[in-house]
């Protein structure tokens, strides 16, 4: 009996949420608007409970199970507990301005955890079946996110283009996959993997193939050119469904790409590598460019998270231990910074109020010398200036593309972060350099306060010491390969 | 010999300045101003040790420290000094003290901020020189952009903005490219970040070539070398007195220092065979700035093109390849560290009771401020290179050297004794002689002994390695002797 149930052990985290999503919607559906706060609670009680269970079984080496739908390696715990950390603290930062809009809903949180599980799966998942699964969830949880704010026609616009652009993304996913089944005769990525070792007759559609999943991966990545929805939805969606879509899902979204090119797709890296060259650096040069001429902070996060990530790319296209070791650094190191991000307009908009113009962040040296500083510190580290922990993941995604020889791809990579610098040099201008033009006071609570004083100095302290999230991401990568 | 002290010099100035911040708003500016005045002090006195314990008999490095921080990449916390960077540590410790007494009156808006700025890059700024690895170097030399950014775009005049944005994105402009060589060289060293590793590393002439040029542009930026130079004359004139005066006496080092700590021992054949190239550029700074220089209106403008001059005869030194070239370099380099400060001071002493820098504005200073006028002439004779000034030593080495190698060479850099003398005496003549014409000038006080404090130490320096500059040539002797033995080594595969 004890050991029917062990055989599941890996799979305990993703039980136990979905288990605590189903009593949380029950739970919240009786209690009503009133106890809205035993929704959050519960909710961080399963980020920790979760939390508790993947460092409880943390695996030292990869254990299949589910009959190999499903895989538990350091890969996917590291992942999931990065996962954990990035929903709370998207939960902390959104409370406040969901309660002053009135979308302080259970379904807020439902959905938020669904998300999660579908990253969570995505994260783990050994077979396409799962990682297509693991997908949905959580794109279909997005979409309804994004168009929680019903009375809003921009949210909803918005919500109408992600679910439309991403639906046709999964389409096209679909269609590479059912041809790279084709070939290979396998769904799972470790007998797909071994059939692909010493060739196959079948050239023509197994590069189809794997044009339609590169595709369908840069749709999800939001890389140009299969960017288009990635501004509008950064933009349109209320900031703490752009705060939860920026981080986690771009998490997930590297496993999810490492698990099919690197894992699946491993001996293809010759067909693969100049598809992602393209895409790397279109979206440097489109992302960074284009974020100039936004006056809107969403909007230049959006075309930012673009030039991010095509420079996570530059890390796995160097199809290597070294190079997806710096990719899951960068990725890592993104969501941190995204986080901060985000959660900065969200501590400075109130009720009424949204803080999203780079105007509104006028002056904020005057306001909030802390705050400012934090913001400073995040904005340096997404220019990649040292001493800040951007620089550490530009460098380590730059040291694995030197290393494939591809020093072109390093110098351009480097002359578009230039221009980068530009637009996150002209955030720090507005916070010190100009006069406020709002001075009412930052109504932000305690808790997000101390949560974004972590976050900020994160940054800095990573930045000083790299070498812990460094050592676990290469030995996370190490162990799983 | 193992012992913390350059980690001292370098982490003191930045915990001070992270004190300061602690002193919080503005109505706790007097407080902060003396955390500043103790931690720039303390800064100084812990690098006093690196000058009576340093060995002037070997090339190697000294004071040593080593620590793995990033294993991963094979990246070291290696710090170590040698006769080349010693002088420019200290040099940099003296100029923070200055720099926060020069602040002391003059600032009033978020005091704690602008002091703690000035502390932290002054920590960072040692670093650049102590640092022994390529990714620390380029920690601490991208890391003090950050303070300077603030520093001029917060404290500096009207058109601060533009110049804040010029100056960070040349150089970083530069700096990124250098990245990219110094991952190159990772692998080509087999996995090493290590400078010293790669002054023995060898490499292809096509390499060498392509990264002297992505070098050339991370330090010719920021010594900063014609054409590069155009973001100097915004960010000096924009700049509160005391960024202009770290800007000049230390920034600009920071960029002569990596032509020797990287471009002279790692790209030994690149560099001799463009030898030509920065010798060339490096002339056009001295004859063309000075040029320039003499059509300045704005006296900060007219001392920021002089530095540009005045850097171009380091580089043209550094060129030579012959030890009193390349000592002449330095000398000049530490020499323009003292002589620009003062004159950036002086500008600040002038610019605070009339505010204004305008040379049409002033005539007849001598009259209304006797005490200052001696001071002023002082570091406008350093500045066009008169002899007993430290300012005559560097240049007269380097001309003698670039005479070893080719007349018209020296004969060009000999211009600058004329066209220095030309726009540093003219401007003086404008400035402090004939008759008061404008009734502001009337009301001006002397300088106060404060003022008095912060120039009387620069013209010490200024005469004391003006009369005997033998103590500073003899520490870097040993080191330069080596360099140059290096870069007569070929590193062709």
């Amino acid at each position: 009996m004890s050991h029917a149930i062990m055989q599941y052990a890996p799979v305990f985290p993703e039980i136990f949420v979905l288990a605590m999503v189903s009593l949380i919607l029950v739970i919240d559906a009786a209690v009503g608007d009133s106890k809205r706060d035993l929704a959050y609670a519960l909710s961080l009680a399963t980020l920790a409970g979760a939390a508790f269970l993947t460092v409880r079984d943390f695996s030292t080496m990869p254990v299949l199970t589910l009959g190999g739908l499903f895989i538990d390696d350091p890969l996917s715990d590291v992942l999931k507990l990065f996962l954990y950390l990035t929903v709370a603290a998207v939960l902390v930062y959104s409370r406040d301005y969901l309660r002053a809009r009135g979308l302080c809903k259970g379904e807020f949180f439902v959905l938020a955890l669904f998300a999660l599980l579908g990253m969570m799966v995505m994260v783990s998942a050994s077979h396409f079946l799962t990682l297509y699964l693991g997908l949905e969830l959580l794109s279909l949880s997005l979409y309804a996110m994004v168009a929680l704010h019903r009375d809003s026609s921009v949210a909803t616009e918005a919500a109408m283009k992600y679910f439309v652009l991403g639906a046709l993304a999964s389409g096209m996913l679909l269609y590479g996959m059912s041809m790279v089944y084709g070939v290979t005769g396998s769904l799972g990525l470790g007998d797909m993997a071994i059939a692909l070792q010493d060739g196959t007759d079948l050239r023509i559609p197994l590069v189809f193939g794997i044009v339609f999943i590169v595709a369908g991966l840069a749709f999800k990545l939001g890389a140009v050119p299969f960017h288009m929805w990635v501004p509008d939805v950064y933009h349109g969606a209320p900031t703490a469904m752009t705060l939860f879509i920026g981080s986690a899902p771009k998490i997930a979204a590297f496993a999810f790409v490492v698990r099919i090119l690197g894992q699946g797709l491993e001996s293809q890296v010759g067909d693969w590598r100049e598809m992602l060259v393209i895409l790397a650096v279109l979206s440097m040069a489109l992302g960074n460019v284009a974020a100039i001429a936004q006056s809107n902070l969403k909007r230049m996060f959006a075309y930012s998270t673009i030039s991010h990530m095509g420079f996570m790319l530059l890390g796995i296209l160097a199809g290597s231990q070294n190079g997806y070791g710096s990719a899951m650094f960068y990725v890592l190191v993104y969501a941190l910074m995204s986080l901060g991000g985000f959660g900065m307009i969200l501590l400075l908009s109130r009720a009424g109020f949204e803080a999203d113009q780079l105007d509104d962040f006028k002056g904020l040296n005057r306001r909030s010398p802390w705050l400012a500083f934090l913001m400073l510190l995040l904005m340096f580290s997404m220019a990649g200036v040292p001493p800040t922990v951007g620089f550490y993941a530009k460098l380590s995604v730059l040291q694995a593309v030197v290393g494939i020889g591809y020093v072109w791809l390093a110098v351009a990579a480097v002359l578009f972060s230039l221009i980068g610098a530009f637009y996150y040099l002209r955030i720090v201008k507005l916070m010190y350099f100009d006069a406020p033009l709002d001075t009412a006071p930052i109504t932000a609570s305690p808790d997000a306060r101390v949560v974004m004083s972590v976050n900020g100095l994160a940054i800095l302290a990573l930045g000083i010491m790299p070498q812990s999230l460094m050592a676990v991401c290469i030995h996370a990568i190490g162990a799983s390969f | 010999m193992q012992n913390n002290l350059l980690s001292l010099v370098i982490w003191v100035p930045i915990l001070a300045g992270v004190a300061v911040l602690a002193t919080g708003s503005d109505r706790n500016a007097a407080l902060a101003r003396w955390v500043a005045l103790a931690g720039a002090l303390l800064g100084l006195i812990v690098a006093i040790p690196l000058a009576t314990g340093f060995d002037t008999a070997t090339s190697a490095m000294q004071f040593v420290e080593m620590k793995a921080w990033i294993p991963a990449f094979n990246i070291h916390y290696h710090l170590g000094v040698d006769g080349i960077s010693m002088p420019l540590i200290l040099l940099n410790s003296l100029i923070t003290v200055l720099v926060v007494i020069a602040g002391w009156q003059v600032i009033r808006d978020k005091v704690a901020q602008y002091m703690a700025a000035f502390l932290v890059m002054s920590g960072l700024i040692n670093g650049v020189f102590a640092a022994l690895d390529g990714i620390l170097f380029y920690v601490f030399f991208e890391g003090m952009l950050i303070p300077l950014y603030l520093i001029v775009g917060v404290w500096g005049g009207p058109n601060r903005v533009y110049a804040a944005f010029k100056f960070f994105l040349y150089t970083l402009l530069g700096s990124l490219l250098m990245l990219v060589s110094m991952i190159y060289l990772y692998f080509q060293s087999g996995g090493s970040f290590d400078i010293q590793t790669w002054h023995t590393t060898t490499l292809g002439m096509t390499a060498q070539t392509l990264m002297f040029f992505a070098f050339l542009l991370a330090f010719g930026v920021k010594v900063p070398m014609w054409p590069v130079h155009t973001w100097l004359p915004d960010a000096h004139v924009e700049a509160p007195t005391g960024g202009s005066v770290v800007l000049a006496a230390i920034t600009l080092k920071v960029g002569a220092y990596g032509f020797l700590r990287f471009i002279l021992p790692i790209l030994p054949d690149a560099s001799r065979e463009l030898a030509w190239f920065v010798i060339a550029l490096s002339l056009i700074a001295v004859a063309y700035i000075g040029l320039v220089a003499l059509a300045q209106a704005d006296m900060k403008k007219l001392i920021a093109y002089s530095s540009i001059a005045h850097m171009g005869f380091v580089t043209l030194g550094f060129f030579m390849f012959n030890p009193l070239g390349l000592e002449g370099g330095l000398v000049q380099m530490i020499s323009h560290g003292f002589v620009s400060a003062a004159l950036f001071l002086c500008i600040g002493v002038m610019y605070d009771r009339l505010h204004s820098r305008q040379i049409k504005d002033y005539g007849g200073l001598v009259n209304k401020m006797p005490v200052f006028a001696a001071f002023f002439m002082l570091f406008a004779m350093a500045n066009s290179g008169l002899p007993a000034t430290s300012g005559f030593v560097g240049e007269f080495m380097v001309i003698m050297a670039a005479t070893q190698v080719n007349f018209w060479f020296a004969f060009v850099a000999a211009t600058t004794l004329i066209l220095g003398a030309a726009y540093t005496l003219w401007m003086y003549k404008r400035v402090v002689f004939g008759n008061v014409t404008n009734p502001h000038v009337e009301e001006m006080n002397d300088i106060n002994p404060r003022e008095i404090l912060l120039l009387g130490v620069l013209a010490a320096c200024v005469l004391a390695m003006g009369l005997y500059p033998k103590p500073f040539t003899d520490v870097m002797h040993v080191s330069v002797v080596d360099l140059l033995a290096h870069v007569a080594q070929s590193k062709l595969p």
